[in-house]
């Protein structure tokens, strides 16, 4: 028996199986962190509140169990970020490409917190969002805005979306998976 | 030869863990009046139980009890709650064990406690629902000492929206905790929602929550008050498919009750709270539900039957609307909504008539007989209020009551008996029911060996104060008490045997019961184990046996003390000893002499002392040194010495005579006063503590005033009072302050300002300070120059000075004082009446801070109150005298006056105006009016502010509603005697 159960243990560390994985989306309010984590978990789109503390979820993709932590972005929450951060795998930022007012309030927040030890070992992913609104910037644009060309020691990746639409999740879900295989499991 | 052996066991020595009892046993050998002490046995055991039996049976000393340590546990929590995965079941049993600290009162310190909140509030990401169960109750206890619980709003917020409804009720519950008013708002519509929720459970938790919220968020909780209507009025069943049922049930749903209905009560007490500022709405409120069936649970009924309460309380004109549905309840099917209907119509008794009031006598007579003890406790102790007051209201009930005496639940039997004392009590009066007291005290005595001690002293309050009511009824009572006096007994118990007794001998007129008593305390002390009882009766017996018929007797008692007792008692002995000698003279004083000098041989030095004094004190005949004629008012002289250390001016010595001194009638007086206000104490605390509980929860109660103890209370205002009047300058040549009236109400106390008056006298000076208390309730008003116009309508009366009130803030009181000369008890008329009109200046308040415009100039303004006027009551003290018909046969001058009383229809409600107007102490128990009777009695006496007695007997009659009275009034003054009988209106 005993040893059945270690043998599953072992096969499933293997594959990702029985490990879950922590991920954070952080991000100025209104950025649309909460639709973004609905959309992922039940594929739709919700109407949302701003969030008062936190939102958690738990979801399978691709044989990964990821519990993924939305956390709210107002001014008064921000301090309480990090009180999440340990054993983090990846955190996703988003951005609200329209939003070029606030764009660096935006980079001060996220290379404030990716200077936390706790999060040295995570893996970065920026959403550029609400790209199907006009005026909005490009992932290039909203790269250069944040410095993520600075970011050394770092796997991160830009991503272009729309969680309205639903365009660009995956993508960058999917990058987020394989570099977390690759370096963490 | 009579032999006579007593013994008794002591515990002494309560060492670590075990016990020393000790054996006492006294061998007495009666000889011609003497019980010569032959000798004294001890017998000690020590029962010692070895520490480790001890320990056994504590059950809470035993490891398994005892509390987890709390930074173990706050360590384990930490390192479990942040795993990831999350462990649920490991979490699950680590909560409870922290929970179990938290309801032990177990406290973490704020910056702990968040570290905590945050590691929980991690496992929301677990989908377990007894974990997030758990996590509710722990977030639910730890909100009060975090920091940040704002943190896990959202995802309670969706919980409630969507979660399962195992959690959702516990979640609900803590959101109300974690919300502030900054983000209740947020959960507006959500808690909409849940209070009209069909499930019943979800409804109450969201109307309890509401309630919570009230402190923080008063307007929106008030926008649910259409949702708590629904709610209150429609029917909520539990799901029968929702929780799996405990085999305890079997396996029919059947067997569990739909509903509780228990959202109603919840409701309810949101309503109130939401409308108790509006009389009209609530009145609506109460008429909407009190139809027979809207209301369907039994706690919801009472609640609106206390709130019913409460609205008649300020509003008695209500009554026509509200009795009855208030005797509707009266017959319920439930037993509580009966006692509380009960209780209340009692609390109303003054409202209601004769007939209707036996409808309440005979719902309580039905639920003495119900199974329920706890029913059959309530309505006893009903029966047991109306008895202290009207006992022959309740003659009715005695059969069931003398059937209760025998239940086997003891507190149930000793109200029986308390309340059977009681109205046998009124029914002897017209001396029908002597043998009902006989019969009483036969089945009481029988009952006496098998009650506990507790119950015991109960009985024997019941027995005094009945025999002070009722002095014609003390043989049989006061030789029930020494029956009682010789059992075995605790001191506690003995205590109150001897309490009673001593107050039956201050207060009972008639010299036998004295000498009965006496007797009886003399052979008690013979035998007696305590020494502080020894010390007090022989204190007593100094004091009273001088004066009785036969003093050797006490003294023979009194010298056998001397001779086989311990120091302490020896040395009262000799003080009481010393009493008589000074006292009876004579032959008494000569022999006393020798037993004293006997005593200057004893071994002890304060037995020494005293009787060296004492016998110096004899042949100096200095009898005011070893008499007390009088003693200091304690409370004044406990006051003015506190003032004194407090002032530190120690270069002036303190002063004696500024202390009153109370002569010993006027101690008694007191005395009396307190024992007969302490008989209906008890229920006038029950109902003020009532109104108390029902105080909005949003406005803390301003201090319950405990007006209960009034007669010491009175003094020691008195002594305020001359303390404050003696502080301002303009009243310091005034001398001593004579009487002060208690505080009566000039306005309504709703008014913009309300307003107060104290009468101060100064007899010598001829001096009269009135006192307004003038309290601004406006919040937006600062009212400036504030002076009161008094309009004397006696032309002897002159204003001397105003002291008026520069400014009064909000919710404020100030002091205006207006000082008049007044004629003398010789001059014409005594007299008066003041119109009284306040005048002052407004001044609007513009900023949150209370301040005003400067350059705001106001408008000044007059405000009409009521007259305030001078009664004779101003000028007497009430004085006990235990023999009232011989001392007003000697007073000299008679007055007498017929008088139909003003606004006064029933003998009670003028027999207590005539107290209040006359201020004086009603004797032989003439206060209380028999409820069916239509003419009464009334003996006054009292001792009028120029030393002289005066003493009144009024004859009341009753017709047609409206009260005559016939004044005679006796007095050592003539014009005193006139001033009274002028006084009653």
């Amino acid at each position: 028996m005993g040893q059945v159960i270690s043998f599953a243990n072992i096969f499933g560390k293997l594959w990702g199986v029985n490990k879950e994985v922590r991920i954070l989306i952080l991000g100025l309010d209104g950025a649309g962190k909460t639709t973004i984590l609905y959309r992922l978990q039940m594929g739709e789109v919700v109407t949302t509140k701003p969030t008062i503390g936190f939102n958690v979820e738990t979801l399978k993709y691709k044989n990964l169990t990821l519990n993924i932590w939305d956390l709210g972005g107002q001014t008064s929450i921000r301090p309480y970020w990090r009180c999440y951060y340990s054993n983090t795998a990846a955190v996703i930022f988003v951005v609200d490409s329209t939003d070029k007012d606030r764009i660096d309030v935006a980079c001060k927040e996220l290379h404030l917190m990716l200077k936390e030890e706790e999060l040295t070992e995570s893996t970065l992913l920026v959403f550029a969002n609400k790209q199907d609104q006009p005026g909005a910037m490009s992932a290039a644009e909203v790269s250069q805005a944040l410095s993520l060309t600075e970011l050394k020691d770092r796997s991160w990746s830009i991503v272009a979306s729309s969680a309205i639409k639903g365009e660009g999740l995956t993508e960058g879900l999917d990058w987020l998976m394989d570099v977390i295989k690759e370096e963490q499991l | 030869m009579i032999l006579r052996i007593t013994y008794y066991i002591s515990n002494t020595n309560q060492s670590a863990g075990g016990k020393t009892k000790k054996l006492h046993v006294r061998i007495y050998e009666y000889q011609s009046g003497f019980y010569k002490h032959l000798s004294i046995v001890h017998i000690s055991s020590v029962l010692r139980m070895s520490a480790q039996l001890y320990k056994k049976n504590d059950a809470y000393s035993t490891s398994s009890g005892q509390l987890p340590d709390k930074m173990t546990i706050f360590q384990e929590c930490l390192q479990q709650f942040n795993l990831s995965p999350v462990n649920a079941k490991k979490c699950r049993q680590l909560l409870a064990k922290l929970l179990r600290l938290l309801y032990h009162g177990e406290k973490f310190p704020s910056s702990e406690s968040t570290t905590l909140f945050f590691s929980i509030s991690k496992l929301f990401q677990h989908k377990d629902l007894s974990l997030r169960q758990m996590v509710y109750l722990t977030i639910k206890e730890l909100s009060a000492t975090s920091q940040d619980i704002l943190m896990v709003t959202s995802s309670i917020m969706k919980d409630i929206q969507g979660g399962d409804l195992i959690y959702k009720p516990n979640a609900i519950r803590t959101l109300a905790n974690v919300l502030d008013a900054s983000t209740v708002s947020a959960s507006e519509r959500l808690f909409k929602n849940c209070l009209v929720d069909r499930n019943p459970i979800v409804s109450s938790a969201a109307l309890i929550s509401s309630y919570k919220l009230l402190p923080i968020a008063k307007d929106v909780v008030k926008r649910f008050t259409n949702e708590t209507l629904e709610t209150i009025q429609s029917l909520k069943q539990f799901p029968s498919n929702q929780f799996q049922l405990h085999e305890y049930y079997g396996s029919a749903t059947t067997n569990l009750p739909s509903t509780s209905y228990m959202y109603q009560y919840h409701a309810l007490g949101l309503l109130y709270h939401l409308r108790n500022h509006d009389k009209m709405a609530l009145m609506k409120l109460i008429t909407s539900l009190s139809d027979g069936s809207s209301l369907k649970n039994s706690l919801s009924i009472i609640q609106l039957i206390r709130y019913i309460n409460k609205i008649l309380s300020d509003d008695k004109s209500l009554i026509t609307h509200l009795f009855p549905i208030l005797s509707g309840f009266l017959k319920h099917k439930s037993d509580m909504v009966e006692i509380e209907a009960c209780k209340t119509l009692i609390d109303l008794q003054h409202l209601i008539n004769e007939s209707d009031f036996m409808n309440i006598i005979t719902t309580l007579q039905k639920l003495l007989s119900v199974p329920r003890t706890s029913t059959r406790f309530a309505a006893i102790r009903l029966i047991n209020k109306i008895s202290i007051k009207n006992p022959e209201k309740i003659i009715v009930v005695n059969l069931e009551l003398e059937s209760l005496i025998n239940d086997s639940n003891r507190s149930i039997s000793t109200l029986a008996i308390t309340t059977l004392l009681k109205t046998m009590g009124a029914g002897t009066i017209n001396d029908t029911g002597g043998e009902g007291v006989d019969r009483l005290i036969g089945k009481m005595t029988s009952l006496m060996d098998e009650i506990t001690e507790d119950f015991k002293i109960v009985i024997i309050e019941a027995i005094e104060n009945l025999a002070l009511k009722f002095p014609s009824k003390h043989k049989r009572l006061v030789s029930f008490l020494t029956d009682l006096l010789r059992d075995e007994g605790s001191l506690e118990l003995k205590s109150t045997i001897v309490d009673a007794l001593f107050d039956l001998i201050k207060f009972l007129p008639d010299e036998g019961a004295k000498k009965l008593i006496l007797m009886n305390l003399c052979e008690f002390i013979e035998d007696c184990e305590f020494t502080e009882l020894s010390v007090r009766i022989l204190h007593l017996l100094g004091d009273e046996g001088p004066n009785t018929s036969n003093p050797s007797y006490y003294i023979r008692h009194i010298y056998n003390r001397l001779v086989l007792e311990n120091s302490i008692i020896r040395s009262s002995a000799v003080i009481a000893l010393a009493k008589f000698a000074i006292v009876c003279g004579g032959d008494v004083s000569k022999n006393i002499e020798v037993l004293l000098n006997r005593c200057l041989n004893d071994v002890d030095d304060e037995v020494r002392d005293r009787a060296s004094v004492s016998l110096n004190f004899i042949h100096n005949s200095r009898k005011d040194l070893i008499i007390n004629e009088f003693q200091y008012d304690l409370g004044a002289l406990e006051g003015k010495l506190t003032h004194y250390l407090n002032e530190a001016a120690f270069d002036n010595s303190f002063d004696i005579n500024e202390v009153g001194v109370i002569s010993s009638e006027e101690l008694k007086s007191i005395d009396y006063n307190r024992k007969l206000t302490k008989l209906d104490s008890t229920s006038f605390a029950e109902s003020s503590a009532n109104e108390r509980d029902a105080e909005d929860l949003t406005t803390n109660g301003k201090g319950g005033d405990d007006s209960n103890n009034d007669v010491a209370n009175a003094l020691l205002k008195q002594q305020e009072y001359a303390q404050q009047l003696s502080a301002i300058p303009e009243f310091e040549s005034y001398g001593k302050l004579s009487s002060s009236s208690p505080a009566s109400y000039l306005t309504e106390k709703e008014n913009e300002f309300v307003v107060t008056a104290v009468k101060h006298f100064f007899i010598e000076s001829q001096k009269l300070v009135v006192q307004y208390n003038i309290t601004n309730t406006l919040n937006h008003l600062v009212i400036q120059d504030v002076s009161v116009i008094a309009q004397p309508d006696n032309e002897l009366y002159t204003e001397d000075l105003i002291i008026s009130l520069e400014n009064l803030q909000p919710e404020q009181t100030g002091t205006v004082y207006v000082s008049f000369s007044t004629p003398n008890i010789d001059d014409e008329e005594l007299l008066v009446a003041f119109g009284n009109t306040l005048s002052y200046t407004n001044k609007e308040i513009i900023d949150e801070k209370g301040n005003i415009d400067e350059t705001d100039e106001g408008w000044s303004e007059e405000y009409q109150i009521e007259d305030l006027e001078v009664l004779a009551g101003d000028f007497v003290h009430p004085l006990y005298n235990s023999n009232f018909t011989a001392v007003y046969e000697q007073l000299s001058f008679e007055e007498s006056a017929v008088v139909s009383l003003k606004n006064t229809k029933t003998l009670e409600i003028g027999v207590e105006k005539l107290l209040k107007q006359l201020n004086m102490m009603p004797l032989d128990g003439s206060e209380y009016v028999p409820s069916d009777s239509t003419s009464h009695t009334l003996k006054l006496f009292g001792k009028d502010v120029w030393g002289t007695k005066v003493g009144a007997l009024v004859k009341l009659a009753s017709a047609g509603g409206k009260v005559v009275a016939k004044v005679s009034v006796k007095s050592e003054n003539d014009k005193v005697a006139k001033l009274v009988a002028e006084s009653i209106n």
